[in-house]
């Protein structure tokens, strides 16, 4: 009954281990050291003012100025989209799960989603842009949202349909033995079940929506002005990391590493706040 | 004695796999009819060919007719669920809805909209948890999370939960199978109890238990029904072979 230490199950369990642990360490350090870069390089830049002004004449050449307009711009634009990829994912994902199941036609709408989910951002971005064209608007804070969205869309609804499918089959069940409709078994069963699911899959959209550069470079446009039309055109952090990082003046680039610091704690702060909010929407839930 | 539930002629096919063969059987009216037979002899799809919970499983193939009152469950118009809120089931194991132990029992109510204010919910609430006997050991704290319940506790409230749809007929497959020994009896007393007012049908593998539930008994094998008759009678004089090998315990 003796433990051997070396024999082939042991050494191969060792081996997995290591190799997990490994890989593990990996990710670890890539996440520390982006976040050292930036928080070394732009804590510094960090002022009061980088997040409370917009920039000022010159702010590209190092004069006063902050990036109060990319930060808004950012906010709106990925609120925006987010919220309205919540209103298509969730009825598709319901829709997939309740009424199609695993039909062929699920299938074929999960391979899409995929397919979509793939498709690299500035392709939306062209595809947005010729619409556009096509249509005879100017770039502004609505185009960029609708673009945004569709990007979000794959990426939420595949989420939510994961967390749904993993629903026990039991719960559903339940509520329809007492004579609910699907609809009702949506409603009241699946939606408040998975809930914190589904605010994670909102979450992990938003995060793409709100880190994307290419979507919203040609829908969106940039502009040094503070937003206050959908109509309008407006800036956003990833772009404003992109032209401040892209000057050959050193402070300047110090002020894109702020800039990053801010989409990364605006990234962490939402993170958080939702999962705070579906721990304490989790009370009900059956485990 | 008229039968409540008539089942004429009946074939359900899991994909090519046949599960029942021409059943054809009558379910007395407030009473406890049991069925019984060896493990995939069919007794789970035939109790849920009653509340059509069959066509839930992709590629179910079902022909003749279930009625219930003498109307066709099957027809083409029939509301499905119609036919669910009239024929409740109680499932193996608990199955509590995401919601607290209050709106659980309110939610059914709430759907096929049986009351009009929230203090009738609430006396109906009241009323069919005492009727599943669980009011006194949940009262005071009806707006915990259903979860929070004892596995035992879960299922009367699960009975409760049935019975407030204010169903006819009342279908347990194995309802008990996942209780211990007092939960068990908890349950068998409360389907004695309501059995004048409810057709029950209970699918149960425990001999004892049958005898001590069951007015009516079906005996199934191999998706066929071998043998249906009066309770006391089957148990002391089964007419098939089959029948009193399985009462004798050979398989
Ligand atoms: N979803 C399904 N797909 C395919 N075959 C199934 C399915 N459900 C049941 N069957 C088959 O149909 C037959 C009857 O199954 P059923 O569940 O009705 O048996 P049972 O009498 O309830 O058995 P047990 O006592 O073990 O619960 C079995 O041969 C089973 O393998
Ligand atoms: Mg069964």
């Amino acid at each position: 009954m003796r433990r051997q230490p070396w024999n082939r199950r042991h050494l191969i369990e060792r081996i997995m281990q290591i190799a997990m642990i490994g890989s593990l360490v990996i990710v670890a350090l890539c996440l520390g050291a982006i976040l050292w870069t930036i928080i070394v390089r732009g804590l510094p830049s960090l002022t009061w003012q980088m997040i409370s002004q917009a920039p000022k004449g010159g702010f590209y050449m190092g004069k006063a100025g902050g990036v109060l307009n990319a930060i808004l711009g950012s906010l709106y634009l990925a609120t925006g989209a987010t919220a309205l990829a919540i209103v298509f994912a969730l009825p598709i994902a319901l829709y997939l799960q309740t009424y199609l199941a695993t039909s062929g036609w699920a299938q074929l709408v999960r391979l899409a989603l995929d397919v979509l989910w793939g498709i690299p951002s500035i392709v939306y971005g062209a595809f947005g842009f010729t619409l556009m064209i096509v249509l005879g608007v100017r770039a502004s804070l609505l185009a960029g949202i609708i673009v945004l969205a569709l990007v979000e869309l794959p990426i939420m609804t595949r989420a939510m349909d994961e967390v749904i499918r993993r629903l026990p089959r039991d719960l559903a069940q339940a509520a329809l033995a007492l004579g609910s409709t699907k609809l009702e078994v949506a409603l009241r069963v699946i939606i408040p079940q998975t809930l914190p699911g589904i605010v994670t899959a909102v979450l992990l959209a938003f995060g793409r929506g709100i880190g994307d550069a290419a979507a919203v470079l040609f829908t969106a446009g940039y502009t040094d002005r503070i937003p206050t039309s959908l109509m309008r055109p407006t800036a956003s952090l990833p772009l404003a990391v992109f032209f401040q990082l892209g000057t050959p003046y050193p402070e300047v680039r110090e002020r894109g590493y702020a800039s990053a610091l801010i989409l990364t704690i605006i990234v962490l702060v939402v993170s958080f706040g939702s999962r705070w909010l579906a721990a304490r929407l989790q009370r009900y839930t059956v485990k | 004695m008229s039968a409540h539930i008539d089942v004429t002629n009946l074939n359900v096919f899991y994909g090519k796999q046949q599960a029942l063969t021409n059943v054809s059987i009558a379910i007395p009216r407030q009473q406890i009819t049991v069925i019984m037979g060896p493990s995939g002899c069919g007794k789970t799809t035939l109790l849920k060919s009653f509340n059509r919970f069959l066509e839930l499983t992709d590629g179910t193939t079902i022909t003749g007719a279930v009625q219930v009152d003498g109307q066709n469950i099957y027809a083409g118009d029939v509301d499905v669920t119609a036919v669910r809120k009239r024929v409740g089931l109680l499932a193996q194991r608990p199955t509590p809805l995401p919601m607290s132990i209050y709106d659980n029992v309110c939610y059914g109510m709430q759907i096929h909209q049986m009351r009009t204010n929230k203090a009738d919910y609430a006396v109906a609430v009241q009323h069919y948890l005492e009727l599943a006997g669980l009011w006194e050991e949940v009262k005071t704290r009806l707006h915990e999370p259903a979860t929070s319940l004892s596995i035992g506790q879960q299922q009367r409230l699960c009975l409760a939960r049935g019975l407030a749809v204010e169903p006819e007929v009342i279908l347990g497959d194995e309802p008990t199978s996942a209780l211990d020994p007092i939960s068990s009896q908890h349950i068998e007393k409360r389907l004695l109890e309501l059995k004048n007012q409810y057709t029950t049908v209970i699918v149960t593998h425990t001999l004892r238990q049958a005898k001590r539930l069951a007015d009516y008994v079906i005996f199934m094998y191999m998706g066929e029904v071998v043998e249906a008759g009066v309770a006391r009678e089957l148990f002391t004089n089964p007419q098939q072979e089959r029948t009193r090998q399985y009462l004798e315990g050979v398989f």
